[in-house]
Formats: structure tokens, sequence, C-alpha cells
């Protein structure tokens, strides 16, 4: 690809005392794209998703990022109000457990409206139109604005926390096993969800699953980890219908054709 | 009185506050962490506020002290009593003849002048702390300006009740820059925040906070742009001296629902009675 990268990981590496989490990890995204990060647990998927978003500082290593203005900026030595400020406008986090990202003491409508109060958004009737358009995206029923989360299915939940991460038109998602956790009907119907939403929005993502058929529906790229290193990456098709790395293979081959 | 240092602190303690208050003065609305004394009062009843008071007070100085705006309440009572007894103080009930005023809830209806100090008694100096349960996250949060979640809370208000319920300890942007808790006073003294001539400072007893709002200062009440503040008040002239224009208390005189909306501030309320107004029931009283 010729067009620039939005962020990219420069071998990094990280121990936890004598673990290796991380170990020469190379990363690149692209605007727009979706990356999945697949591998067993305890390889280090969430760990590396923690360092590429400035969550966690790496050992060694840098990550890039490419603002609108086209500058790069090394996450992790950006000072913490401008990677807060990235952090809630320019990219979003999604949570396995919706709990984490929501507040549960607050409205559906709150929630979604936040992040807009968050960057300084003052008017009522505005961030109560975005709420409600954002709802209708995510389909969830506009009566329930004003219920409080808990009230919501696991699915819903799931849904409001994608509708509060994108109602700021974020470049980047960082998501973290979005469908863990769900039944299969709802999770069918969540993937069918970000995708839309994904591409018709443009947002790249880096996506971090143990679900090869997770991997399979929504990325263009993965990333195969396995203590700690990228084994195997390449574009999703070619790497799973022709893993080359032992490791891979057996991962392949471990899945159940439905 | 024997014994006893003077205004009851001893020197370094109010040393101790004095440097905590000129590095609140300096960073307005900013809470300054400060090593909180047990005084011969129990918390909640004003041990921050008359920390700060004795740290000021000096022998030149004549102290006034308002709860709810009286001046002839407890609290009000015991402190100026307190002071005049420790430090020798002239006190007063006239707000134009004071120039240090602590105050629990109240600001004095009259304009206070730039020769004048007023000290808050705060609860609780956080005014985070329904929303965000840790102290860590929240100092986070003043350090990145990060206030987005107290609009969550004015969203919460008017997507429920219609309108921003909050009627007292209405939080301020102090200086454009620190949320702040203007201690539980009514909303409505809100906007006498706003630029005031005088120097205003908070002293949070329990909590070990000390804020200041250094004079002609701006702070401005949190609203959203097609929900304005407001200022509430009862929609009665005062029943004694007929002001339309400050603070009321509604005070139920009798078991038949008869009840009676008098001004909270005592003083402002008295020297309008002095000067020949009169309430719808203040003429009756005075028949009597």
């Amino acid at each position: 690809m010729t067009e620039p990268t939005l962020l990219s990981g420069r071998g990094l590496g990280l121990t936890f005392g004598g673990i290796t989490a991380l170990a020469d990890v190379d990363v690149d995204l692209w605007p727009g794209e979706m990356l999945a990060i697949v591998g067993e647990s305890g390889s280090g998927k969430t760990t590396l998703l923690n360092v590429l978003s400035g969550r966690l500082a790496p050992d060694r290593g840098v990550v890039w990022y490419r603002d609108p203005d086209d500058h790069l900026h090394d996450v992790h030595a950006m000072p913490a109000p401008a990677l807060r400020t990235l952090h809630r406008s320019d990219w979003g986090f999604v949570h396995q457990d919706p709990r984490q990202n929501l507040r549960m003491a607050v409205s559906a409508g709150g929630n979604v409206g936040e992040r807009l109060m968050a960057q300084g958004a003052r008017h009522y009737g505005d961030i109560r139109e975005a709420a409600l358009d954002w709802l209708a995206q995510v389909e969830i029923d506009a009566s329930r604005i004003d219920d409080l989360p808990r009230t919501f299915s696991g699915g819903m939940l799931q849904r409001l926390q994608i509708a509060r991460t994108l109602v700021t038109h974020p470049r980047l998602v960082f998501m973290d096993e979005p469908t863990g956790g769900l039944d299969v009907s709802v999770q069918a119907r969540l993937l069918d969800l970000i995708r839309s939403l994904v591409t018709r929005l443009r947002i790249a993502v880096v996506l971090v699953t143990h679900d090869i058929a997770v991997a399979r529906l929504l990325a263009h790229r993965i990333a195969v980890m396995q203590r700690g290193r990228i084994v195997e990456t390449g574009l999703t098709d070619q790497v799973l219908d022709d893993p080359r790395h032992p490791y891979t293979q057996l991962l392949v081959s471990s899945v159940l054709n439905a | 009185m024997k014994g006893y240092n003077f205004a009851y602190l001893d020197e370094q303690t109010k040393r101790m506050i004095r440097r905590g208050l000129l590095k609140a003065v300096a960073i307005p609305g900013h809470q300054v962490p400060f090593g909180s004394r047990e005084m011969p009062l129990p918390y909640g009843w004003g041990t921050g506020g008359i920390q700060v008071t004795a740290s000021i007070l000096g022998g030149g100085d004549v102290l006034k002290v308002i709860d709810q705006g009286a001046d002839d309440t407890t609290n009000a009572v015991s402190i100026r009593r307190f002071f005049a007894r420790t430090a020798g103080v002239r006190t007063t009930t006239a707000t134009a003849e004071a120039t240090v005023i602590q105050t629990r809830h109240r600001i004095p209806e009259k304009q206070l002048r730039d020769d004048q100090i007023i000290v808050y008694q705060v609860p609780q100096p956080e005014p985070l702390f329904r929303l965000e349960p840790s102290r860590v996250e929240t100092k986070r949060m003043h350090g990145l300006a990060d206030y987005g979640l107290m609009h969550v809370k004015l969203y919460e208000d008017i997507s429920r009740f219609g309108q921003i319920s909050i009627s007292y300890d209405y939080p301020v942007m102090v200086n454009e820059r620190y949320l702040m808790s203007p201690s539980p006073i009514p909303a409505f003294d809100n906007p006498k925040m706003d630029m005031m001539p005088a120097l205003q400072l908070f002293g949070a007893g329990r909590e070990k906070r000390i804020y200041a709002i250094p004079p002609w200062t701006r702070v401005k009440s949190l609203d959203f742009d097609d929900h304005p503040f407001r200022a509430i008040n009862a929609p009665h002239p005062c029943g004694l001296c007929g002001a339309t224009d400050s603070y009321l208390d509604e005070v139920v005189t009798d078991d038949r629902g008869g009840r009676l909306f008098v001004c909270s501030d005592t003083d402002h309320c008295g020297e309008r009675r002095a000067a020949g107004h009169i309430g719808a029931d203040g003429f009756q009283e005075a028949a009597e």
C-alpha cells in the first residue's frame, strides 16, 4: 500500500518479571482498515492492544500515530492531556465487558452524550439529537433513551457501548473481544452491525479476538500471535486458507467447520 | 484568653494554613491539602472555616459569623463567641462593618467590598464526589480539566426533570479552569461569587482541603446553551421587610398550613425594617 499508515508499532517489547508478554512486535494499520489480532489466551493479544492504545508503556519500541493533520506522534511520549484528548475524540476503546466502559448509573442518552460533552458540546438539544441518532444506528429503540443501562440485555449493552464510542466519529477504534460472552445469534447480529458501521464511517479498527470466525468475518488483515510474538501476518483469507506457520496451521485446524 | 494563643491555634499551624491559602489564591478553585487540626467543635459545624478564620484574623479585625444567613443561630453565636474569647476581636452582625465574615451556606445580600474577606465552611470540597468515587481519578480529571462528567449529571437532570434540579452546592467553573464546589450555598447566591471584590476563602476541616477565589475572578455556573443557569427563589416578597430581591426562608407558623417567607439574611432584613420597609406580615408583628 502506498498510503501512509495510521498507526505503527515498531520493535515493541514488554516483560512482566520473567514472562515475555511482547517481543519484537511490528504492527501497521492503515486508515479504514480492520486488523485482527488472534491467538490463544496468554499470547499477548490484549497486552499488545493496551500498548498500541497508549494505556500500557512498553519496555522497548515505539508506537507512532498519524493525526488528521499528517503529524506523527510517539504515543508513549505524548503528554497525558494530549493522550486523554485523543482517547476521547479521535480514538475509541470497546471493552469485552461493556460495564467497564458504560456508566451504569447514567441513562443511555447520557452515556452516549458523555464524549460529546467532554469535547465541549454545551447544547442539550443537539446532544439529545445525536444520542437519538446513534441509538437508532445501533438498533436500540428511541424510547429507551432515558432508561438506565442495567435494564438492558447483554447484547444491547454492547451496542450501547459501541454507540457511546462512535458518537465522536473516531478514526481509530480498539476492540477487545467485542463479542465475547454473548450468545451466538446476538454475536452474529453484533458482528453485522460492527461491520456495516465501520465500513460506512471508514474507521480503522484493531480487533483482538480468540475467535477465528470473528476475524474471518470482520478483518481485512490478520496477525497471529504466539508467546508474545507475531508469528504470521497477512490478508485474512490468505492466512486462514493457506497458513504457513505451524502454530497458525494448528489454530486453523482446531476450529470446527460448522 | 489566658493559656491560649491568639485565636486558639498555635502559630505553626496558622503559618501552615496561610501557606495553603497562598497556594489556593494563586490557583483559583484548586483544592490544596492542609493538615487540619482537631478543633473544639464537631466535624460538620465549621471546623474548616474556623481554622481559616483563626489563621487570617488580626487584632484589629471585626468578625461576623452567619449560619444560613442568620447571625443568631447556635452555630453562628458559638463561633462568634469563640473568637471573641480566644482572640478578643470585635464582633458584629452588620455586614458593612465586618472585615472578616465566616459563613455557612449563604453569601450576605449586601455587596461585599474589596477590604473584606469571606470564609466559607465546606462539608465536601470535591464537586465530582457523587459522580466519581475515586479521589485519584477526580484529581486526574481536575488536572486535565476533564469535566464532561459534570455535564452528564446536568444532562441527566434535564432529561429526567425537564430542568437542572440542583438547588444548592451548584457547581461552578472558576477562572475558566477549575470546577469547584461553592459549598452548599443556594444556587441563588452563585452569581454573587462572579467578579466579587472581596477575597473568598473555603475551608473543609474533615476533608482537609482549602481553596480560594481571589477578588475579581470569573465564576460561572455550569449550564447548557439551551438550558441556561437560573437562580431559584421562592416567588414571594419577604413577610417582614417586603424585600423581593433577597433569598427567602420558608417558616411554618402553625399546623393549619400557615407559612411565612422571610429573608434568610437577618442583618439585611433588620436593616431594611429599620429603614422603614414593612412586609405584609411585618406590620402585623409591629401591631401586636
